[in-house]
């Protein structure tokens, strides 16, 4: 491998509206490997892609590429294409309708003339050379999904691109597909190219990469040789977890023993989000579903609760076999579910706090049922009491409150409804220490009154400290379950890594 | 996701008809200077016998009546989609015309035939207002667009269902609805709106139209994760306004005794749109207040009734009420109110400054 770097880019820094996206990242891609960039969702992997293609201008940073005098000037996708920067997305961004050589060459014909016998002979060329099972005068409609892609790989290729970014480019392939897509890869690598890779499949890096770099939280944890990090090693480096710190937590005062008896029960269940998954639940236990943001943990409980459309499966509530396809059915079958998006899916953010309390208990009445003003009052003050939310009165506007207060009012919407079984996603998030303490606290309680609880939490420790299960997640699939003894942060990471292969 | 600005809470409180009443207080105050017996209020024998009140005041609430019981049901639309229906003109013609298709069938009108015209007459604007319902939270295509349908092809329609003819129909019945009931003094239009007003209330009582509308309205997505089917919410509030628009209709054809289908309503749901944003209910959505649109019909009538009366030409009259419209719009407008907002904080707190200015 040779060791000439080909794009370099320095403290670049990056800040949305209340988020900083990016904070001082480095990044070095040398000529000829493939550099994985990892990270959990929301680590800035595609905000710094973004940066480098011109997507999004950068607040600060230096960035170079090689054959560009100085500052490489990147302002828009066209500019980072110019100095040699392509990138290929998840979603084909070609044109279906036309043929496979009018895609490739597409928008950059010198000028008006066209001579369609000629690129359609260099297409052909191209193609077999990156050993592509794809004619030049097909329609690209007609290949399949990895060809589409290995099509607009060879597009860029042919812009002389020096820089090659994928993104997220296996998510829809199947594994033979993947195979040629990386045979693909490691032919462009020997020619020289520099590729970027963005996936979520620790394995496919293992497979094809020479570097990793990890983000987390818009910071650069670190650039590593893919030999130097074992992949439990890099799921600790995601999650911003030391190995040799998982220090157990003491098992006093948790977990008290579920009493046996199914609540709830699913076989087989799937939605239009999530892949077909068993799962159940006993009188009183608090379970948790841990693995990577977008290993399919949210997407699961949100076909517990019908929130997604719901496309297959059995499922029993007290043993009973149930049809749950709406939250409403799920509400009625005595369900509750926070979600994980406070702000999109959990708060109706110019209704008062009382409306927001009522609003699920009163959706279970009927539409023709109102409660009284003063039973709503009563609820109101009850549960602000009880859970201790902070506003300024009932008629407060839910929006105007602090992120933790209108957490615990959605909280109270749900525990106002007395579910037998309570889906809380991420309720901790962005949250004071103060407030997440105090929701771990009350998880407890609801198990000693015999609600069964899903506690879903980026922090390991948090679930740790609350639930007696942990069911495992990776790539959309529940790869393990974990209880008792074997609850612990190392086996957690080692589940999650794939630890059967270490 | 709708910004959660400081300028929106305020919408559904009572600062909400803040502006609407300053508007009102305005445009009485300029009549009462103007010409302060602008709004007295005279008797006289009326034609069905007995004595009616007549004067400004009565002609404004009396002429408004449509246009309210209109703005109510598009309060509704709004809030729930986020959107408004400009059919309500063309899809009234309808509802005009199938009133006075039902009531020239039999040679006497009795009551009985007028309880059946208004029932097809109401039975096929709540079919309209689903076909514009479904094309909206269905087929969720933008309400204006969805609208634009039978906005376009609505008076064809209404033509079409009196074989083209603008037939009159002449009864003590219908002289009752559009103009006096014998003995009462008042309009029977401003009964007609009080009911519809006293209905939609019941509703709101004993049904939670109101709080599952401002959910979807604010937060779909919330709304459906609490077991609230927002597309039957939609497609109903499109309903509400079918019959508003029946109401509406019905009184336009009683007035004069006459269908006539190019003009019974003209322009009306521009009207009724305006009168929805200037009771200081948001067109984006949410919560909403009825009493505001409601209050907004009657101070675009207020400010016809005024500009007849100022003796403006009748063509000119629009031009008028568009710069009175804009500068009621601009003063409601979040940016504005905030403006104003400041401007007091800033009155208050500079208060004491001056004083230890003054001290020093």
């Amino acid at each position: 491998m040779q060791e000439e770097t080909v794009l370099s880019m320095r403290g670049i820094c990056k800040e949305f509206p209340g988020v900083k996206a990016l904070q001082n990242v480095d990044f070095t891609l040398r000529r000829g490997e493939i550099h994985a960039l990892m990270g959990e969702n929301g680590a800035g992997k595609s905000t710094l892609i973004k940066v480098l293609t011109g997507v999004y201008t950068k607040d600060a940073g230096h960035i170079q590429m090689e054959g560009t005098e100085g500052e490489a000037n990147i302002r828009s996708p066209q500019d980072a294409q110019n100095i040699g920067i392509s990138t290929v997305y998840q979603e084909i961004t070609l044109c279906p309708n036309l043929t496979v050589a009018e895609n490739m060459f597409i928008g950059r014909e010198a000028g008006l003339l066209t001579h369609r016998k000629e690129y359609e002979k260099k297409a052909e060329q191209l193609l077999k050379n990156l050993n592509i099972p794809a004619r030049a005068r097909q329609e690209l409609s007609s290949c399949s999904l990895a060809v589409q892609q290995m099509v607009a790989i060879a597009r860029a290729v042919d812009m002389n691109c020096k820089v090659l970014i994928l993104d997220e480019p296996t998510s829809s392939l199947d594994e033979k597909e993947v195979q040629m897509l990386f045979s693909l890869m490691r032919d462009l690598r020997s020619r020289g190219v520099g590729i970027i890779f963005v996936t979520h499949f620790l394995e496919q890096v293992y497979e094809v990469c020479d570097r990793i770099t990890v983000l987390r939280n818009g910071e650069l944890v670190g650039e590593y040789i893919i030999q130097d990090l074992p992949q439990v090693q890099l799921v600790a480096k995601m999650m911003g977890k030391e190995l040799d710190e998982t220090i157990e937590i003491d098992a006093s005062g948790k977990k008290n023993t579920p009493t046996g008896e199914t609540v709830y029960e699913a076989e087989n269940l799937s939605s239009s989000e999530a892949k077909p998954f068993n799962f159940k639940i006993s009188r009183g236990e608090v379970n948790g579903f841990t693995g990577l943001l977008g290993s399919g943990r949210s997407e699961s409980v949100r076909a517990i609760f019908g929130a997604d459309r719901v496309t297959g499966g059995k499922v029993r509530m007290n043993g009973k076999q149930v049809r749950i396809s709406r939250p409403i059915d799920a509400m009625k079958n005595g369900i509750g579910y926070l979600p994980e998006d406070r702000k999109r899916d959990g708060i109706i953010a110019d209704l008062s706090v009382r409306d927001n309390i009522i609003l699920a208990l009163q959706v279970m009445k009927g539409f023709f049922h109102p409660m009284s003003r003063s039973e709503m009052e009563k609820f109101a003050d009850e549960y602000i009491h009880t859970l201790n939310i902070k506003t300024a009165s009932k008629d407060t506007p839910v929006g105007s409150l602090s992120g933790g207060n209108q957490q615990k009012v959605i909280l109270a919407r749900w525990l106002l409804t007395h579910p037998e079984y309570l889906i809380l996603d991420e309720p901790t998030r962005g949250i004071d220490i103060g407030t997440k303490l105090e929701i771990q606290r009350l998880v407890l309680k609801l198990a000693e009154e015999n609600v069964s609880v899903t506690f879903i939490s980026s922090e390991i420790e948090e679930m740790l400290r609350t639930c007696s299960r942990l069911i495992v997640m990776r790539d959309r699939k529940i790869v393990g379950e974990l209880t008792g003894d074997e609850l612990s942060q190392t086996n957690i990471m080692k589940t999650i890594a794939g630890g059967e292969k270490q | 996701m709708r910004k959660a600005g400081k300028a929106s809470w305020k919408t559904g409180g009572i600062g909400q008809l803040m502006i609407p009443l300053i508007a009102v207080g305005l445009l009485i105050l300029f009549n009462l200077i103007r010409d302060p017996s602008f709004f007295s209020i005279h008797t006289t024998p009326g034609n069905s016998g007995g004595i009616v009140l007549t004067g400004n005041l009565i002609s404004i609430i009396n002429g408004a009546s449509e246009l309210a019981v209109l703005a109510m049901g598009m309060t509704l639309v709004t809030a729930a989609c986020g959107g408004q229906d400009i059919s309500v003109g063309a899809a009234a013609a309808i509802a005009g015309s199938v009133f006075v298709r039902v009531l020239k069938t039999p040679d006497v009108i009795t009551g009985g035939t007028m309880i059946l015209a208004f029932a097809s007459c109401c039975v096929v604007a709540m079919l309209f207002g689903a076909f514009n319902g479904t094309l909206v939270a269905v087929f969720r295509i933008q309400p204006m667009i969805a609208t634009l349908i039978l906005y376009t092809c609505g008076r064809s329609i209404a033509y079409w269902i009196n074989g083209g003819a603008t037939p009159t129909v002449s009864s003590p019945i219908i002289n009752a609805i559009g103009s006096y009931i014998p003995g009462v003094p008042i309009p029977t239009p401003i009964f007609i709106v009080l009911a519809v007003g006293i209905l939609l209330a019941l509703v709101f009582r004993f049904t939670n139209l109101r709080l599952y509308t401002q959910s979807v309205g604010i937060n779909q997505g919330a709304a459906k994760l609490n077991g609230i089917n927002s597309t039957m919410i939609k497609l109903l509030s499109f309903i509400i306004l079918g019959l508003c628009v029946a109401t509406a209709g019905c009184i336009g054809v009683s007035r004069l005794s006459l269908i006539n289908h190019e003009t019974l309503l003209l322009d009306v749901e521009m009207d009724a749109i305006l009168a929805v944003a200037i009771g200081g209910n948001s067109l984006g959505g949410g919560k909403f207040r009825i009493s505001g649109s409601i209050l907004g019909a009657y101070i675009i009538q207020m400010l016809t009734i005024t500009l007849y009366a100022m003796k403006v030409p009748s063509t000119n009259v629009k031009a008028y009420k568009a710069i009175v419209i804009i500068l009621l719009v601009v003063m409601g407008s979040p940016v504005v109110k905030k403006k104003i907002a400041d401007f007091w904080k800033h009155l208050r707190g500079s208060h004491p400054a001056s004083v230890g200015k003054e001290a020093a």
